[in-house]
């Protein structure tokens, strides 16, 4: 690749180029050599930094015209409805765009641990995903405060309160995250503040996610370490870069049927009622991409246990690389663990419904049955898997697929010397 | 073959649990009591549009009827008068605000005065405030309408139901003074007495006021005053979702003729 190598030819370009190699940067990011078999669940990186810039600037243009009080909120985002020049997409594109985000997160997430993509050596670049996942639902959730609706308003009063389960200085903690005795005006401010910083400091964790993947490069559905550049490999641009664009394209369809046909689908009607701290909705529940966690929440009779088990659900994975004993990293050679895989989306998807339901009789049970599984599959099933299940034999590369490769490439070196 | 059989199960696996995320989000979202009656609305589907008529009978409903107790306070009058909307002439619109009186003020003499609404005003409120709203309804807020369909589960069907929902209560079922049974209103108790009966007005066009008529046209002006943007956004989808399909199937033949290089799949 190096035929096209880009070199600044301009006295101005070389001499900046020289103090700060930014526009050379660029070679590093199209030659990138990535595996070739990449199949689509790939290309949800790419439409995620979509999903992020598309909060970013959508977000940027609603701040000009909200209004960050708990008296003119409401009326703010009406004003944004009907009055401000095509302030219905942009709103529509942010809200729904939350959900987008989410949706491409989850497969994101799910694509891991299904390819094994945590495993050494890319256990940083999984645990700063998760620390962006944390912000991600930091920035939802106060997010949909904001509109100051009777969900805004219930949720915010519901979440916050969880910290007054936390001993001794619990109500401490929730007096000073209100700023005050209730939720109200002090409180949109200081999340619509935060609500504003949280993507940023996503961006730079992407960065970091990014950087740190380009250290052992992208992981692929056969799950092997492969030498780079090879045969094996295709340069970033052209080959990903259209591949990931076909994908997003596709995902940019979806995406526009929500926000063109079915806008308000997936946010609750009662956050279309002004927040009334005097009336307290029938039902309380969060945004559909956190009721997973909420059924988990709730599942726990005791309150402090209860948080500590749905924070638990999330922390859980970060120690994940460390959970997972088994060496081969794809599940296409892990003839149980793929098994276990879709029972734990199952499991996920049962949660993200008993979530929604209300916490009682049959549904209580269930989500409690699937509370427990969910942390038998991480702290006794994947941890006892490594050892007792009995894998497929992985092919030595992409190209020619010798059987008795290994996750490790070092290891499969000496395999094939030792062949020989 | 075996790939793209593949693809396209992933492809299915994938929009099946899209579905079911929907399907959670909506199915929690709407506690019925009973199964909502449905009609034809003009302003579903990917081209559609609200009927013009409807509208402005619609909107007569509303000023004759609901908006003696239900504020409509984000909509303009203006808003009458413009695209998308009932569009009524803009003699006509200025004719109806200047039928409503707005208090305005302070002038020169820090005194305030009374004077016709303008085009820019928005739609005068009943009462002056909740309480007083309360204080006049037998202590329950007439709900304001500018985005009633949108705050309430089932939309337009439950709206559209619940005007034609009333009926005698159920032997056993002991109702307080003032409160009345409807069997679409959750806990079937509603404090708003029935509002609508035949003939209780005169459409200008000569339709004949039936409840399910009036329960369609007044429902189908609330529709447009919680999305007033309604018809330009189905345009516009409909324009964005061809030009992207457009867009990846020139995009899908790029892919294959480069990806062509290499003894791959794509």
């Amino acid at each position: 690749m190096s035929d096209h190598e880009y070199t600044p030819t301009s006295k101005v370009g070389k001499w900046f180029n020289d103090r700060l190699p930014l526009l050379t940067l660029a070679n590093h990011l199209t030659d990138y050599p990535t595996p070739k078999n990449l199949n689509y669940w790939w290309t949800f990186g790419g439409i995620l930094t979509f999903c992020l810039i598309t909060q970013i600037v959508t977000g940027l243009t609603l701040a000009m015209h909200y209004i960050a009080h708990a008296d003119m909120a409401f009326e703010s985002v009406e004003h944004i409805m009907r009055d401000v020049n095509y302030g219905w997409l942009i709103r529509y594109i942010h809200s729904n765009g939350a959900s987008m985000f989410f949706l491409a997160v989850y497969i994101h997430i799910f694509r891991s641990l299904f390819y094994g993509s945590y495993k050494s050596p890319r256990e940083i670049i999984w645990i700063i995903g998760i620390i962006i996942y944390l912000l991600m639902m930091a920035a939802a959730f106060m997010g949909y405060v904001l509109p100051w609706g009777q969900m805004s308003f219930w949720g915010a009063t519901v979440i916050t309160n969880l910290f007054s389960a936390i001993p001794l200085v619990g109500e401490g903690i929730v007096t000073w995250l209100w700023g005050g005795y209730s939720v109200d005006n002090p409180t949109l401010t200081r999340f619509f503040t935060l609500h504003y910083l949280i993507p940023f400091l996503i961006l730079g964790l992407v960065v970091l996610h990014i950087w740190a993947l380009h250290v052992p490069g992208n992981n692929n559905p056969v799950g092997i370490d492969i030498k780079k550049p090879s045969k094996d490999t295709v340069p970033f641009h052209p080959y990903i870069v259209i591949k990931d664009g076909f994908a997003l394209l596709m995902f940019m369809i979806v995406f526009a049927f929500f926000v063109f046909y079915s806008p308000n689908i997936l946010g609750h009607a009662d956050n279309y009622i002004e927040a009334n701290p005097m009336v307290t909705p029938a039902h309380i529940v969060p945004e559909w991409y956190l009721l997973p966690f909420y059924a988990i929440l709730r599942s726990v009779p005791d309150k402090l246990l209860g948080v500590v088990a749905m924070l638990s659900a999330i922390l859980i994975l970060a120690v994940l690389p460390w959970l997972d004993t088994s060496k081969i990293r794809s599940a296409v050679f892990r003839p149980l663990y793929k098994q276990f895989y879709w029972i734990l989306l199952a499991d996920v998807l049962i949660l993200g419904y008993m979530g929604a339901m209300p916490a009682e009789g049959l549904y209580l049970l269930i989500a409690r049955v699937a509370t427990a599984y969910y942390f038998l599959h991480f702290l006794v099933i994947l941890p006892v898997l490594g050892f007792k299940e009995k894998t497929l034999p992985v092919p030595l590369s992409i190209t020619e697929p010798v059987l008795g490769g290994s996750p490790n490439l070092a290891t499969a070196k000496h395999n094939e010397s030792f062949d020989k | 073959m075996k790939v793209l059989i593949n693809k396209v199960k992933n492809l299915i696996k994938l929009l099946s649990i899209l579905a079911l995320i929907t399907f959670v989000t909506t199915h929690s979202n709407s506690a019925e009591s009973a199964k909502l009656l449905k009609t034809d609305w003009s302003f579903k589907g990917l081209f559609g549009k609200f009927d013009r008529g409807a509208l402005q009978r619609g909107y007569q409903v509303y000023t004759e009827v609901c908006a003696s107790c239900h504020s409509m306070k984000y909509v303009s009058y203006r808003n009458l008068g413009e695209k998308g909307g009932p569009e009524f002439t803009e003699a006509e619109v200025k004719a109806i605000a200047a039928s409503f009186e707005v208090t305005d003020g302070p002038n020169a003499d820090g005194e305030m005065f009374v004077r016709p609404a303008k085009l820019s005003d928005k739609f005068v409120m009943p009462y002056e405030n909740v309480k007083a709203a309360q204080a006049a309804n037998g202590g329950a807020y007439p709900p304001d309408m500018s985005v009633l369909v949108k705050a309430r589960g089932g939309g337009v069907d439950y709206i559209y139901s619940l005007l034609q929902g009333y009926e005698d209560a159920p032997s056993g079922m002991t109702l307080d003074e003032g409160v009345h049974y409807n069997k679409y209103m959750y806990g079937n108790k509603i404090m708003m007495s029935a509002p609508l009966s035949d003939d209780i007005l005169e459409y200008g066009d000569g339709t004949k006021a039936t409840v399910e008529q009036m329960s369609k046209d007044v429902t189908t002006f609330l529709m447009w005053a919680a999305e007033p943007h309604l018809e330009s956004r189905h345009q516009m989808g409909f324009k964005a979702i061809i030009y992207l399909i457009i867009l990846t199937i020139l995009v899908y033949f790029s892919m294959k003729k480069i990806w062509s290089r290499v003894k791959s799949e794509v």
